[in-house]
């Protein structure tokens, strides 16, 4: 009942949804950096929406699987591959006992999630499996996986046993990409608390230009780099107050930072944007050396989309507890219902 | 109705919103948020939510979804601001007088504290003159912020308001007792950071195998005591 890692990735840890209600003691909620893509790929294997999986860069961990398990890779396609075949991503996938897995090349996008079907066995600090890196608590020992690590699954599942083929076989559902109809570059924000310390040409600049990320980028935030940088109409100091996922403050340097997973709860730096939560997938799955250009929306406007965005969510995961039952029934799967529906 | 609250309140994000009571830095306005967050805590919210302080604003972290169902409004930015509002009307005049006080044992030696020795030059105290100052104050706990565990903590006597470092150091220890302005903390685990180390005390700060895995909460108040490197030493029991 588990998979080892057989060789070391970039940087591969468990995550989740993250864990909510500690910011007052200044303990950031962490989680996955693409959490639509995370909900996504436990949904497609039956799991709830918050059940930890594999967040994974390029290059990416082999994995080695001792137990059959059923999986879904969803957000960055990395190439996966088995016994030399491809594996798709966004589809639940049978993975046959004693099957490596092993990410070739990154074809788009910036971290993948690979969940199994009723979730890796690790305990929960703070109610929650995500792991806090700079803490070193929760997840797999607070840490990123190492070689030789071996994660348990919480249930024993069993591929099909009329099934033939040798590694793995890709159940015929899947879940549809989301592509909005825009240009891929650019992602939706509001202006920020501080916008206004902003001078004309900065409000400008920021508005109709493209900004590239640089190094160091990492789950903390992103650097995000424009021809010049942006300057305020004031040099006041402000007092340290609230920041969130997809904040973007002004450097001092005149360059910017757009907070993410591993942001910390405080910050003292002018926030002058805030990317809208329904396209902090969009954002995260862009990686150093590609450009984000902001287009700027209405607070309301936001939340409908906010709204939206779940309300897919709870369909696609309605779509796929329908349709594993349909696809999967044998035993002991039909009696291992996992997920309970959100209401 | 408190005398002269007043505020803003507006979205950081669309789970967030910010009550901002302006850019105050005196303890006063820290107290009166702290006042302000101890009372919204008692709040009867019907959606998974977090209060949190910092030094003049108070943020609201809350499930949005859940709470458009709850309340039937697909922007509930405005039912939010409403509850504030008439939830801060009537914050008490007067609130128990109730906090926890910590001891905290800090052994001030240039050995475990890089930055104590340009401090006193700098200060013209005497080293001995410095930790008074420094022990002197019961200081309030105003909020946690940077690190998990780190509390900002004030009000630091002139005299040793010390600023943040040009370059900030690559690593500070855990246990290190810093100072940055008027402000007062220490670092729960090890990190980068730019405050001016005067002390370090044996206590571990932060414990991710306790239920609460951090020794401090906003509205605490902190005393500090001096140790010599020999208590600090053989300090039993090392967590708070």
């Amino acid at each position: 009942m588990s998979l080892t890692i057989s060789k070391a990735g970039l940087l591969d840890t468990l995550q989740d949804l993250g864990r909510a209600g500690y910011r007052h003691l200044g303990i950031n909620p962490t989680g996955a950096m693409d959490q639509y893509s995370l909900q996504v790929a436990n949904f497609l294997v039956g799991n709830d929406r918050d059940e930890a999986c594999l967040e994974l860069f390029f290059p990416a961990a082999t994995l080695s699987f001792e137990e059959d398990a059923l999986i879904a890779i969803t957000g960055a396609d990395m190439g996966a591959t088995m016994s030399g075949e491809n594996l798709p991503v966004n589809k639940p996938i049978w993975i046959r006992k004693g099957s490596l897995l092993h990410f070739d090349h990154l074809k788009e996008g910036y971290c993948s999630y690979l969940a199994v079907r009723g979730g890796f066995d690790i305990p929960a600090w703070l109610s929650s499996r995500s792991t806090h890196l700079r803490a070193g608590a929760g997840g797999w020992e607070g840490r990123a996986l190492k070689k030789g690590d071996q994660i348990k699954f919480r249930k024993t599942i069993l591929c099909p046993v009329d099934w033939n083929k040798n590694h793995h076989h890709t159940l015929p559902f899947g879940a549809a990409p989301l592509r909005e109809a825009l240009p891929s570059d650019m992602v939706f924000a509001l202006r920020g608390p501080e916008w206004n310390e902003l001078d004309d040409q900065s409000k400008d600049h920021l508005s109709s230009n493209s900004f590239t990320i640089t190094v160091p980028s990492d789950r903390m935030g992103f650097r995000l780099r424009g021809e010049y940088p942006l300057a305020r109409k004031t040099d006041r100091e402000l007092v340290s107050s609230a920041v969130d996922f997809g904040t973007i403050q002004l450097l001092p340097n005149g360059q910017m930072v757009v907070l993410l997973a591993d942001h910390q709860t405080t910050g003292g730096y002018p926030r002058i944007a805030q990317v809208i939560k329904a396209h902090h997938h969009r954002l995260v799955q862009k990686r150093p050396g590609e450009q984000i250009r902001l287009k700027w929306v209405e607070y309301e406007e936001s939340v409908r989309s906010c709204i939206s965005q779940e309300q897919n969510l709870r369909h696609l995961q309605i779509a796929c507890i329908l349709k594993l039952e349909e696809h999967c029934t044998h035993e002991p799967f039909r009696n291992q219902r996992i997920s309970k529906p959100d209401h | 109705m408190y005398p002269n609250l007043s505020f803003t309140i507006y979205p950081l994000s669309e789970q967030a919103i910010v009550i901002d009571f302006g850019q105050g830095t005196s303890l006063s306005i820290h107290q009166l948020v702290l006042r302000c967050y101890d009372h919204l805590r008692t709040d009867a919210l019907p959606v998974k939510h977090e209060w949190v302080p910092a030094y003049s604003s108070i943020t609201l972290y809350f499930d949005l979804f859940a709470l458009a169902q709850q309340t039937g409004d697909p922007q509930p930015f405005a039912f939010l601001d409403k509850y504030i509002r008439e939830k801060l009307s009537a914050l008490p005049t007067v609130l128990p007088q109730e906090h926890r006080v910590h001891s905290i044992p800090v052994c001030y030696d240039p050995a475990l504290a890089p930055d104590l020795e340009a401090c006193v030059q700098r200060s013209g105290l005497s080293l001995d003159e410095l930790i008074q100052l420094h022990i002197a104050i019961e200081y309030q706990v105003c909020f946690l912020g940077f690190l998990p565990g780190f509390a900002y903590m004030a009000e630091v006597d002139e005299r040793i308001a010390f600023p943040r470092k040009q370059q900030p150091a690559d690593r500070v220890h855990a246990g290190s007792v810093g100072i940055a302005g008027r402000q007062t903390g220490i670092y729960p685990i090890a990190s980068p950071g730019g405050w001016q180390v005067i002390g370090r005390t044996p206590l571990h700060l932060f414990d991710p195998e306790k239920e609460i895995p951090v020794l401090f909460q906003p509205g605490d108040r902190v005393r500090f005591y001096s140790i010599n490197h020999y208590e600090f030493d053989h300090f039993e029991g090392g967590t708070a």
